[in-house]
C-alpha cells in the first residue's frame, strides 16, 4: 500500500484537495451539497410530503445536478464530470448499503436473542431431539455440522474439478483440437450455470437413485453431488477470468528459464491470481451454502445429529430455515410443553419457528463470514509478495 | 452414525469459536424435569430399525410430534418425516422410497392398483392420522369478530364482493361496524390440500356464488397470494382488509372468521371439527380396511365445523420383512392410538380421531404383514 | 489486500506489451493475428511427465462437467418427453394442456425479471466496484469489499423472508408515486398498486439485490487488475479520474463485467426460494411490473407446484426447467458473443 503517485492523485481527487490550480477545494462541495438539500426541503415542504428518506433522496438527485453545474462553472467540463462520477459511485454505494444494512439488521435484530438464550452457546451446542410443537428450546447444531459437512463435500468435488477447467480453457485450450475442445467446455459452462438449482436437486436424486437402485436414499452426499452441478460453473467462471488476468509476461519468465508448463501454472499463474481465486471459491461456496431446493429433495430432515456423509439423512441450516419458517406459528395449549425424550418441561412460545429460523439464518451469515475471513487470511499467506 | 447428545468440539476446530463450545458445558436451559417421570409408559413392545415417511407439509407439526414421540418410547427405532408435499410423498412411496406417506388425499384407484410392486404384491391402503379444521382468517382494522355464510366467503374469494361493508358481509353481521375497506382475498400460490378442501367446501355450500369447482391450484386469477400456509399467513398480516383461508393451528394473532353452518355462525374448535369428520360417511366402493371419509361439508347440526382437512396415512399391507411390518405397525397403532392423537394435538393443534376412526384404522393396521 | 495480492507485478516487462488486449480478448474467441503465434500459452513447451498429467487432469475435468451436463440434459429431456408427448402442440387432443400457454407466460415473466434485476443491478455494482476499487480510500476498501461480500453469503430464504417482511411494506409509497406520475410508462401503468405490493417490481428488486454482490465481487477483482503504468500514464497526461477509469479501466474491465453479469443473470433466472416468498404469482405476458398476480417465473413455478404435482403435471414442470435451461444457454451465447466482438474491436 504504498503511496504511488496514482493514489496519491486518487486521494486527493476524493477528497478534493488536489494541488490542481484550476480544482476547487473540498469545501465547495460541501456548500452545494447543504444548498442541494436545502432546495429539496423546499421543494418538499412546499409539495407537503416531507420526510427524511424523500428528503436524502431528492437533495442528492438535486446535487448531481446543483454539484455538476457547479463545478461546471468554476471548473471545466472535464473535472464537472468527474465530479459527476464521484458522486454516482458513492451513490452507488450508498444504495447497495440500504439492503445490506436493513438485512443485517433485521437478521440480527430477529436472530440475535435466541443465540444467546437461555446460555450463550446453547443454540449451537444442541439439536432438535424431542422438540415439538411451541417448545422454547432446541439448537441447530445437527444443522451446522450437516451444512459444513455437505458443502465440505460440494466444494472438493467441485473446487478441483472447476479448478482445473478454468487452467485447461486459459492455459491449454489455445490452439488445434484443444481449442475446439475448449470452446466446447465454455459454452457447456454458460449452459449450465442456468441449470435451477431445484433440477439440480433432481439430478442428484435421480442420479443416485440409478446407481444404488434404491429409491429411498437420502445421504448427505447426494446433496453435495447437487450442490456441485450448481457450484462448478461459479468456480470456472470466475477462475478462468482471474488466470486470464494473469500477465503473460509471467509466464513468458518462466518458459525462459527453462520453468516445465504445469510448474509455471502451479507456482506462478495460480500463485500469482490466488486472491481472485479465493474470492471466487468463496463467492461459489457462498452462492450454495444457502441452497433450499436441493437439499430438500437429496438430504432429508432429521432432528437429530448425523456426522455421517455418507449414510442417513442430515439436516443443513437452508433446510432446517426453510422447515421452520415453513412451520409458521406453533399451538401453544398450555404454558409449557413436555420434551418426550428427556421429559423436560420448557416453556411454550406460538414465535419459536421464527426465532429459530432467525436465528439459524444468522448463523449461516456468520459461518460464511468466518469461511470469507479465513479465505482472505489463506490468500494474503500464499500470495506472492509483490512490490505493492 | 446417529448420536442424540453431541458436543461441538469438532465444530471449535471448524471455525467456531471454542468459547461458546466450552459455555455449553455449564448453566441451564430453562426447563424442568417432569416430576412424574412415568409419562413414558411404553405403549408397546420396543421396536427398532429405520423407517422412513415423506409428504404432506400440513401435518409437518403432528408428524414430528409423532417421530419424535415414538422414538422417545421406542429408543431403538429410528423414524423419519420429510414434508416434501403430498404428490411427491405419494410418488415416492409408490417407489419404494419410503414406507408411509402422509397425504391431503387418499389414494386413487389408480395408484392402488400401482401400489403391488411396492407391497410386495399387496395393495396399499390409507387410514386418516390428521384432522385440522381450516380457518378463514382475516385483517381489518376495527374489526375483530366476523360471521360469514358459505355464500358470502365464496363471493369474496370469487371477486364479486369487494368491500368489507357490501350488503352481504353487513346481514352476516348485524353487530359489527364495518369499514369500506377493499377486500383483498389471499390464496394459496402452491397447490395444495387446503385449497382442494376450501374449494370442495364452497362448491358443495355454495354451489351458486362458487363456480370455479374444486381445485387443488387456485382458480381466479391475479390477486395477492402467499407460498405455502406461513406464507398465506404472512401476507393477510401483512395488510389491511385481507382474508384467506389457512390450517387454524397456524393463524396466530389474525382474527378467525365464524362460519355459518345450519342457522348458526360456528366458531372452529378441535371439537366440532372432529364431530364434522366423524359425522360424515366413508367413502363407498373402497376395499375394506381402506379407511376412507367423504367429507359433508353440508352438515347443519352446529356442533359440527365442516370447513376441515383431513390427513390420511399411506401404508402398504404387506412389507419385505417382519422387521419393518413390526416396526411400521407400531408407529402407525402409536400414531392413531388416543395417545399419539393426543400429543400431536397439544403441539400441532389438530382435532383428535373419534374412538371409531382410531379403532377402524387400528384394525386395519394390525392387518399388515410381513412377506411370505 | 487481497488487492495487493492479486496485483500483478509491475514487472519492467508491461512497458513492452500491455497486458490489457491480452486478457481482454478471450482465447476460444479472440482474435489470431500475428502476434497470438508468440503466445506462450500454446503448448511448446516439451513433453514432461508433469505436463502430460496436468494435461491429462484438465482435460479431464472438462470433459467430467461434459458428463455432468449430458447427463442434466439427458435427465431433463427424457423426464420432459411424456410432456411434450401429450401436449397440445404435438400429438395431443385438443383439449389436451397447450405447452405454449402453460410456458410462455413463465418464460416471459422469468426473462422480465431477471432483465429488470439486471439493469437494477449492473450500474450500482460497477459503481460501486469502481468505488472499493479507485474511489475509497485504500484503508477502507479491503472492508467494505467484505461487507459486499457479506451479502452474498446470505441464503436465499433469508432474502425471501427479509423482502416479504421489510421490502414489500417500505415499497408502496414509491409504487404510488410511480404509478401516479411516470403511468404512461407501460411499466407503471396499470392499475393502482394494492398492497401488500407483492409485484414483480419487488420481486426484481430483491433479485437485483442478490446478485449485486456477485457482480460487484468480479468487477472489483478485475478492475484491481487493470495495470497500473496504464492508469499512471492515463493521469500523467492530465487525464481526470474519471477518464482515467473510461479509457483505462472500464474497457480493461469489460469483458470481466460482462461475464459477472452473466454470473448474476444465471443466479437471478434460476433463484427460487426468495422470488417464491415475495411474489404473488400470476400467468399473464402483463408489462405491468407494479401490478400483483400478474407474473411468475419458472423456478419459482417449479418449487411451488412440484410437491402436489401428479406425473404429467412434473412433467410438464420438468419441461420448463428444460425451457429455463436452453434460455439460460442462448443468453450466455449472446453475451460471450458481444465478448468477444467488443474485444475484437
Amino acid at each position: 500500500m504504498s503511496a504511488a503517485p496514482a493514489r496519491a492523485a486518487s486521494s486527493g481527487l476524493l477528497t478534493g484537495s488536489g494541488a490542481s490550480e484550476r480544482r476547487l477545494p473540498w469545501y465547495h462541495l460541501l456548500v452545494t451539497a447543504l444548498a442541494s438539500i436545502a432546495l429539496a426541503a423546499v421543494v418538499l415542504v412546499l409539495l407537503d410530503s416531507f420526510s427524511i428518506g424523500a428528503l436524502v433522496v431528492l437533495g442528492y438527485v438535486l446535487h448531481l445536478v446543483v454539484g455538476y453545474s457547479y463545478a461546471r462553472a468554476r471548473e471545466g467540463r472535464r473535472w464537472a464530470a468527474d465530479r459527476l462520477v464521484t458522486l454516482l459511485v458513492l451513490g452507488a454505494f450508498a444504495v447497495a448499503m440500504i439492503p445490506l444494512v436493513s438485512l443485517l439488521w433485521e437478521v440480527v435484530a430477529r436472530g440475535l436473542d435466541k443465540l444467546l438464550n437461555p446460555y450463550p452457546g446453547y443454540f449451537f451446542t444442541h439439536d432438535m431431539a424431542g422438540v415439538v410443537g411451541g417448545m422454547a428450546s432446541g439448537g441447530i447444531s445437527h444443522a451446522i455440522v450437516g451444512t459444513l459437512l455437505v458443502t465440505l463435500g460440494a466444494s472438493i468435488i467441485s473446487v478441483p474439478i472447476g479448478l482445473l477447467t478454468s487452467i485447461f480453457l486459459v492455459e491449454y485450450a489455445t490452439s488445434g483440437p484443444l481449442r475446439v475442445l475448449g470452446r466446447g467446455i465454455t459454452f457447456l459452462v454458460d449452459v449450465m450455470t442456468g441449470i435451477p438449482s431445484i433440477v439440480a436437486g433432481l439430478f442428484g436424486l435421480a442420479l443416485f437413485i440409478t446407481l444404488t437402485g434404491d429409491p429411498g436414499i437420502r445421504i448427505g452426499l447426494m446433496g453435495s453431488v447437487a450442490l456441485s452441478v450448481l457450484m462448478i460453473p461459479t468456480v470456472v467462471r470466475s477462475s478462468e477470468e482471474m488466470l486470464r488476468l494473469v500477465p503473460m509476461e509471467l509466464r513468458e519468465a518462466a518458459f525462459g528459464l527453462g520453468v516445465p508448463k504445469w510448474l509455471t501454472i502451479v507456482k506462478v499463474v495460480l500463485r500469482t491470481s490466488i486472491a481472485g481465486l479465493t474470492t471466487g471459491v468463496t463467492l461459489a461456496v457462498a452462492r450454495v451454502i444457502g441452497e433450499t431446493a436441493p437439499l430438500l429433495l437429496t438430504v432429508g430432515a432429521l432432528p437429530l445429529m448425523n456426522s455421517h456423509l455418507f449414510d442417513g439423512r442430515m439436516q443443513t441450516l437452508p433446510t432446517f430455515i426453510n422447515s421452520q419458517y415453513r412451520s409458521g406459528n406453533a399451538v401453544c395449549n398450555s404454558e409449557t410443553v413436555t420434551n418426550p425424550i428427556t421429559q423436560m418441561q420448557y416453556a411454550c412460545s406460538t414465535t419459536i419457528n421464527y426465532d429459530r429460523a432467525w436465528a439459524a439464518a444468522l448463523t449461516l451469515i456468520l459461518i460464511v463470514m468466518i469461511l470469507n475471513i479465513a479465505a482472505r487470511l489463506v490468500s494474503r499467506f500464499f500470495a506472492p509478495k509483490l512490490g505493492r | 452414525m446417529i448420536a442424540r447428545k453431541t458436543t461441538l468440539v469438532p465444530l471449535a476446530a471448524l471455525g467456531l469459536t471454542a468459547a461458546l463450545a466450552l459455555s455449553a458445558c455449564g448453566g441451564s436451559d430453562g426447563g424442568t424435569p417432569v416430576s412424574d417421570a412415568g409419562g413414558a409408559e411404553a405403549a408397546s413392545a420396543n421396536a427398532s430399525g429405520k423407517l422412513a415417511g415423506a409428504g404432506a407439509s400440513s401435518a409437518e407439526s403432528a408428524e414430528s410430534a409423532w417421530t419424535q414421540g415414538f422414538t422417545a418410547t421406542n429408543p431403538e427405532a429410528s423414524v423419519t418425516y420429510d414434508s416434501v408435499g403430498s404428490g411427491a410423498g405419494r410418488e415416492q412411496f409408490l417407489n419404494s422410497g419410503v414406507q408411509f406417506a402422509g397425504t391431503d388425499a387418499a389414494l386413487t384407484e389408480d395408484e392402488i392398483k400401482q401400489s403391488s410392486e411396492a407391497c410386495q404384491g399387496g395393495k396399499a391402503f390409507d387410514v386418516p392420522v390428521y384432522i385440522s379444521p381450516i380457518a378463514v382468517v382475516f385483517n381489518l382494522k376495527g374489526v375483530d369478530d366476523l360471521q360469514l355464510s358459505p355464500e358470502t366467503i365464496a363471493g369474496i374469494f370469487a371477486g364479486d364482493i369487494t368491500t368489507w361493508n357490501d350488503p352481504a358481509i353487513a346481514e352476516d353481521n348485524p353487530d359489527v361496524k364495518l369499514p369500506s375497506t377493499k377486500i383483498t382475498p389471499v390464496h394459496r400460490s402452491d397447490s395444495s390440500g387446503t385449497t382442494e378442501n376450501f374449494t370442495q367446501y364452497l362448491e358443495k355450500t355454495a354451489p351458486k356464488a362458487w363456480k370455479h369447482g374444486e381445485v387443488e391450484d387456485w382458480p381466479v386469477k391475479g390477486g395477492q397470494s402467499g407460498d405455502g400456509t406461513s406464507g398465506l399467513v404472512s401476507v393477510v398480516e401483512g395488510g389491511d382488509g385481507t382474508i384467506g383461508y389457512a390450517d387454524a393451528s397456524k393463524a396466530g394473532n389474525l382474527g378467525i372468521a365464524k362460519i355459518k353452518v345450519g342457522d348458526e355462525y360456528v366458531e372452529y374448535s378441535p371439537e366440532a371439527a372432529s364431530k364434522a369428520v366423524e359425522d360424515s360417511p366413508r367413502v363407498k366402493g373402497r376395499e375394506k380396511g381402506d379407511v376412507v371419509i367423504e367429507l359433508d361439508r353440508t352438515l347443519d347440526d352446529p356442533s359440527t365445523y365442516p370447513l376441515v382437512l383431513v390427513s390420511y396415512m399411506a401404508l402398504c399391507d404387506t412389507y419385505e420383512d417382519k422387521e419393518t411390518a413390526d416396526l411400521v405397525k407400531s408407529y402407525a397403532s402409536y400414531v392413531v392410538s388416543s395417545q399419539g392423537q393426543k400429543a400431536a394435538g397439544e403441539v400441532a393443534g389438530n382435532a383428535p380421531l373419534s374412538d371409531k376412526l382410531s379403532q377402524d384404522a387400528t384394525a386395519s393396521i394390525e392387518k399388515i404383514k410381513a412377506k411370505g | 489486500m487481497s488487492s495487493s495480492a492479486a496485483d500483478p507485478a509491475p514487472s519492467p516487462s508491461q512497458t513492452r506489451a500491455p497486458g490489457a488486449p491480452d486478457a481482454a480478448d478471450a482465447p476460444p474467441s479472440g482474435p489470431t493475428g500475428p502476434s497470438r503465434s508468440e503466445d506462450p500459452r500454446r503448448g511448446r513447451a516439451k513433453r514432461r511427465p508433469g505436463d502430460m498429467i496436468f494435461t491429462g487432469l484438465s482435460v479431464g475435468s472438462g470433459l467430467i462437467i461434459f458428463l455432468t451436463l449430458a447427463l442434466v440434459a439427458i435427465f431433463l429431456t427424457v423426464r420432459s418427453l411424456p410432456a411434450i408427448r401429450d401436449s397440445r402442440e404435438f400429438g395431443g387432443g385438443a383439449d389436451a394442456v397447450s405447452l405454449w400457454e402453460f410456458t410462455a407466460p413463465l418464460v416471459f415473466g422469468t426473462v422480465f425479471a431477471a432483465v429488470l434485476a439486471l439493469v437494477m443491478a449492473v450500474p450500482v455494482s460497477i459503481g460501486i466496484a469502481l468505488f472499493i476499487s479507485h474511489f475509497a480510500p485504500r484503508r477502507l476498501a479491503t472492508p467494505l469489499g467484505f461487507m459486499i461480500d457479506l451479502l452474498a453469503a446470505v441464503p436465499s430464504v433469508v432474502f425471501g423472508l427479509w423482502g416479504g417482511v421489510w421490502l414489500v411494506p417500505k415499497m408502496q409509497g414509491l409504487y404510488e408515486l410511480l404509478n401516479t406520475y411516470l403511468g404512461w410508462i407501460p411499466l407503471f401503468a396499470g392499475p393502482e398498486p394494492e398492497p401488500p405490493m407483492r409485484n414483480l417490481a419487488t420481486a426484481s428488486i430483491v433479485l437485483a439485490v442478490m446478485i449485486l454482490p456477485i457482480i460487484t465481487a468480479v468487477s472489483r477483482e478485475v478492475f484491481l487488475q487493470t495495470p497500473r503504468l496504464q492508469e499512471e500514464a492515463a493521469l500523467a497526461l492530465g487525464a481526470t479520474r474519471w477518464e482515467t477509469i473510461r479509457t483505462v479501466v472500464l474497457p480493461f474491465g469489460r469483458a470481466g463485467v460482462v461475464s459477472a453479469s452473466m454470473l448474476g443473470l444465471g443466479r437471478a433466472l434460476g433463484e427460487t426460494m426468495a422470488v417464491l416468498m415475495v411474489l404473488s404469482p400470476g400467468s399473464s405476458f402483463s408489462l405491468h411490473i407494479l401490478e400483483v398476480g400478474q407474473h411468475n417465473t419458472i423456478a419459482a413455478n417449479i418449487a411451488s407446484q412440484s410437491a402436489e404435482a401428479t406425473p404429467d403435471v412434473m412433467a410438464r414442470l420438468i419441461f420448463t426447467g428444460l425451457v429455463l435451461f436452453i434460455i439460460t444457454f442462448i443468453i450466455n451465447a449472446l453475451a460471450r458473443a458481444i465478448v468477444a466482438r467488443s474485444a475484437r474491436a
